[in-house]
């Protein structure tokens, strides 16, 4: 499966975030988005499910290419988009209101995926993806809100693997954690990845060093370097790069 | 059957044009419906307001002269008259319920946002907001008991102090809002200059909150000026004179409701008039103060 | 002399001053101001009470002569000095349900649009018409209901209604213009902003990170609502309903307008003429007579007052629990 990004630009109203960005991701691959607060990392990574177009007055050019599909394209509905690229956020948002089960099985049952037999299946395969089955296979009614903050965020992954995407985008996704449950993640996206095209963006080095096989680094809404990981930290070829996971600033 | 990745990847040339199923179109048809419907309702809303606005306007623009808020409703259907008692009585009514209502709320309002604390303040809080939903013909019987029937006549004595029990809640709900908006740190700054708190409450922070607390204020009159039901057993009404306000007294409200359901067409036709004066009455107040404080929050 | 004197006297003064500020602890300004607030607040609470004491005091004499059987006797009657409120409980019940049936729906729909589909320009101004709406008085919409909808229900609607639906008991029995019909869409105009203004308050309070899980899941826009805002909000927008549904139970003027004011046999017929608790105590207020029939009149009050307040309880209680989930104060 091949996924590029032509010349892609993005627009909150008049200000300009992401200035003619061209990347390519290799599928079964982890690749991480570095850089500052406020580099466009996060709103190039929600270009790629169309959802920056969802702010009121947000705009986008360019492409990008799934399959050689431009998902941009006129004929394209975003929700279909979002089917095949899912999304994991920075804060675990389960639906209060709904238990465990219901949580992971939204996905599948709002898109007709699967019917009541496969269901049950498929959640128990999505929620042992996530690590997470052992944990709540007695309590799948119980609400979703009983788990922690770590499981919660699990859950989250869970509910986006039952979708059955092909790539999957992880905004900041242990941000909001404890270092254990962010172990427990990073070990997840090192399994996941022999399945799954995933972009995760984070604003920690070491985190980028352990999961990512390719790391592209973000400043001003400007791709500057992207690169093998452990080449782009140890030998970085551009001088703002340097700085950056020099620690300079940040 | 569930599909898997690579079964969707490789089912269809595009895989982001998924074929019609009939879900698909289950799915376009519900999300299509409901647009439709919330907009249809939210002009239907919008429309309802509109036409109703018309109709009064439209009706009652034809006998809307200077007679009518200077002379007397004419006996039995006789053309001509106007409504200037009416007028009138609603403008002496909305003035004492404010002297019942403004300090009542005000300070009610103060020691809920400045001093009131546990058990008590919640209780005089839940008290006053369950006073806001009482339908309010319930104060006009109240006030009738207690003034009317010991001074064996309606009043607009009577009526005042109604339309002014109507009016406490409504102040005091607003005027605490906007009370508690006001920083902390410039009541502890008005204190450690050793201000007493008297003098903070009244130098610092009412005037921090002023233009919420008159906003407040205007609307709760205009609130009380389209009440009826509480004047029909109070100021009750005349179609006379209103001579003081220990007589009965007449109302906007009342002379419309009267007027409305009378069998003179001229009459009518005033109802109409009155209708309008009543609703730019209202309408005026509501903006001319929310455009000098430039607030526009949103209250019921 | 003098001097001395009027210094000693200031001196005295000052003295007490400090003193009062040393045993109350605050000084005598603040005491004065706490004691005028706690004065003017001990009103208030006096007079909420007193509105209670009165009426059941009023309604005492029929308490005591009918008990329950108020609520069960079928009329007013003052020549027999019989009196029981059961037209006007139903007439009060039937209007209310009508015009929440069809408030809710309309007003929950117009509140999406408003938070979800709603042009950013056309914020503001749907906002205002709202508002508008919901600052007309009783009297004015009575006016309209009288002299515009019950005249074109007579002559136009309900003969159209019964003649093509008249095999339902709603749309059967004598056309008057005036009754439960017109009776019930006054009320739904009445209501109506009530429901929107609170829903919207309520969807808007739904954190956007809710939305997104959704979306990010390949919702429709319906789905979104369906699955995140709404569970969300449901518990503020019953808080909302309640809240319109006591509004209903309580309103009289329009209501007293259109509804014809005279008992009919209870029916389904949304044609029949009656009253309600509040219409009863509007009209029959001038004709009481001191005694059972007056008695009557306020115990009718006194229901109303104790249904209004029971409803307001339950939908602050709602409404409270909501703002405790998390969601930003959302003041009704």
């Amino acid at each position: 499966m091949s996924f590029t990004v032509q010349h892609l630009n993005a627009w909150y109203g008049r200000k300009q975030a992401l200035y003619d960005v061209n990347l390519s991701f290799g599928s079964q691959s982890v690749t991480a988005m570095i850089g500052p607060s406020g580099c466009g990392k996060s709103t190039f990574v929600r270009c790629l499910n169309r959802m920056h177009e969802e702010i009121p007055d947000a705009r986008v050019t360019g492409k990008v290419l799934v399959d050689d599909v431009d998902i941009y394209a006129q004929s394209i509905k975003p929700r279909h988009v979002r089917q095949h690229v899912g999304m994991v956020f920075q804060q675990p948002n389960v639906l209060p209101t709904r238990s465990i089960f219901d949580n992971v099985a939204m996905g599948p049952r709002i898109n007709g995926h699967a019917h009541r037999s496969d269901l049950r299946e498929l959640v128990e395969r999505s929620l042992r993806q996530a690590a997470l089955w052992e944990e709540v296979k007695e309590q799948l009614h119980a609400p979703a809100t009983q788990l922690s903050g770590g499981q919660q965020q699990r859950l989250c992954i869970a509910r986006t693997l039952a979708n059955q995407p092909q790539i999957i985008l992880m905004d900041e996704p242990c941000s909001a954690l404890d270092p254990i449950s962010t172990l427990q993640i990073e070990e997840l996206i090192d399994e996941l990845k022999q399945i799954y095209t995933i972009v995760i963006v984070t604003h920690n080095m070491s985190q980028a060093g352990r999961v990512a096989d390719r790391t592209v680094f973000f400043l001003l809404g400007r791709v500057i370097e992207e690169a093998e990981t452990s080449k782009l930290f140890s030998h970085p070829q551009k001088k703002e790069t340097e700085d950056y996971v020099s620690g300079r600033f940040g | 059957m569930s599909t898997t990745v690579s079964e969707r990847k490789n089912s269809a040339s595009n895989p982001f044009k998924p074929p019609p199923s009939a879900r698909e179109i289950q799915r376009q048809f519900n999300n299509g419906c409901l647009i439709v419907l919330a907009t249809l309702f939210a002009l239907l809303a919008v429309g309802v307001l509109i036409f109703l606005l018309l109709y009064v306007i439209l009706n009652g623009i034809r006998y809307l002269n200077l007679d009518f808020f200077t002379r007397l409703p004419t006996p039995n259907g006789e053309p001509g008259g106007g409504m200037g008692p009416a007028i009138q009585g609603t403008l002496i009514l909305v003035g004492l319920a404010s002297l019942i209502g403004i300090p009542l709320g005000l300070f009610t309002a103060i020691y809920l946002s400045e001093f009131g604390r546990g058990r008590l303040a919640n209780a005089v809080r839940s008290l006053v907001d369950l006073l806001t939903g009482v339908p309010t013909i319930i104060f006009g019987l109240f006030a009738w008991v207690i003034i009317v029937v010991p001074q064996e006549t309606f009043s607009g004595f009577s009526g005042g102090v109604a339309l002014g029990i109507i009016m406490i809640p409504i102040v005091a709900r607003t005027t605490e809002d906007v009370l508690r908006l006001v920083p902390r740190e410039q009541r502890e700054a008005s204190l450690s200059l050793g201000a007493t708190e008297a003098r903070t409450t009244f130098r610092v922070v009412i005037p921090a909150a002023l233009s919420g607390i008159v906003t407040g204020i205007v609307l709760a009159m205009a609130r009380v000026a389209g009440e009826t039901a509480p004047l029909l057993m109070t100021a009750f009404g005349t179609t006379f004179r209103n001579t003081s306000i220990f007589e009965p007294m007449d109302a906007l409200t009342l002379r419309v409701y009267n007027f409305t359901l009378s069998p003179y067409q001229t009459q009518v036709n005033q109802a109409y008039t009155g209708a309008l004066v009543l609703i730019l009455l209202i309408l005026i107040a509501s903006f001319t103060v929310r455009w000098f404080t430039g607030g526009f929050k949103r209250k019921f | 002399m003098q001097q001395q004197v009027s210094v000693s006297q200031g001196h005295i003064f000052q003295r007490s001053l400090a003193w009062v500020t040393t045993r109350f602890g605050r000084k005598p300004t603040d005491l004065l101001f706490r004691g005028v607030t706690l004065l003017l607040v001990f009103i208030v609470i006096a007079t909420v009470i007193g509105v209670a004491i009165v009426l059941v005091v009023y309604s005492w004499p029929t308490i005591t002569t009918f008990g329950l059987s108020f609520l069960a006797n079928p009329a007013f009657d003052p020549v027999h000095n019989i009196y029981g409120v059961v037209p006007a409980i139903f007439g009060t019940l039937y209007t209310s349900l009508f015009a929440m049936i069809f408030a809710i729906p309309i007003g929950l729909l117009a509140a999406i649009f408003a938070v979800d589909f709603c042009p950013r320009g056309l914020r503001t101004p749907l906002a205002f018409f709202t508002d508008l709406l919901a600052a007309i008085p009783s009297v004015i919409i009575g006016l309209f209901g009288f002299l515009l909808l019950a005249p074109w229900l007579q002559k136009t609607g309900e003969p159209w209604l019964q003649q093509h639906l008249g095999f339902l008991p709603f749309f059967q029995g004598q056309i008057q213009g005036v009754g439960m019909l017109a009776a019930g869409m006054v009320l739904t105009i009445m209501v109506l902003p009530l429901i929107i203004a609170v829903s919207r308050e309520v969807m808007l309070t739904v954190p956007t990170a809710q939305r997104e899980a959704m979306l990010a899941l390949g919702a429709t826009r319906w789905e979104v609502i369906r699955y995140a805002v709404l569970p969300f909000s449901r518990v503020g927008i019953l808080g909302g309903i309640i809240l319109a549904l006591g509004r209903a139970l309580g309103e009289t003027m329009a209501v007293t307008m259109v509804i014809g004011n005279q008992a009919s046999k209870p029916s389904l017929s949304l044609f029949q003429t009656g009253y309600t608790l509040s219409s009863v105590i509007a009209n029959q207020f001038g004709e009481a007579t001191p005694g059972l029939f007056l008695s009557a009149v306020i115990e009718a009050g006194l229901i109303v007052f104790i249904i209004t307040l029971i409803t307001n309880i339950l939908a602050r209680a709602l409404i409270s629990s909501m703002e405790r989930r998390g969601a930003r104060g959302v003041r009704v």
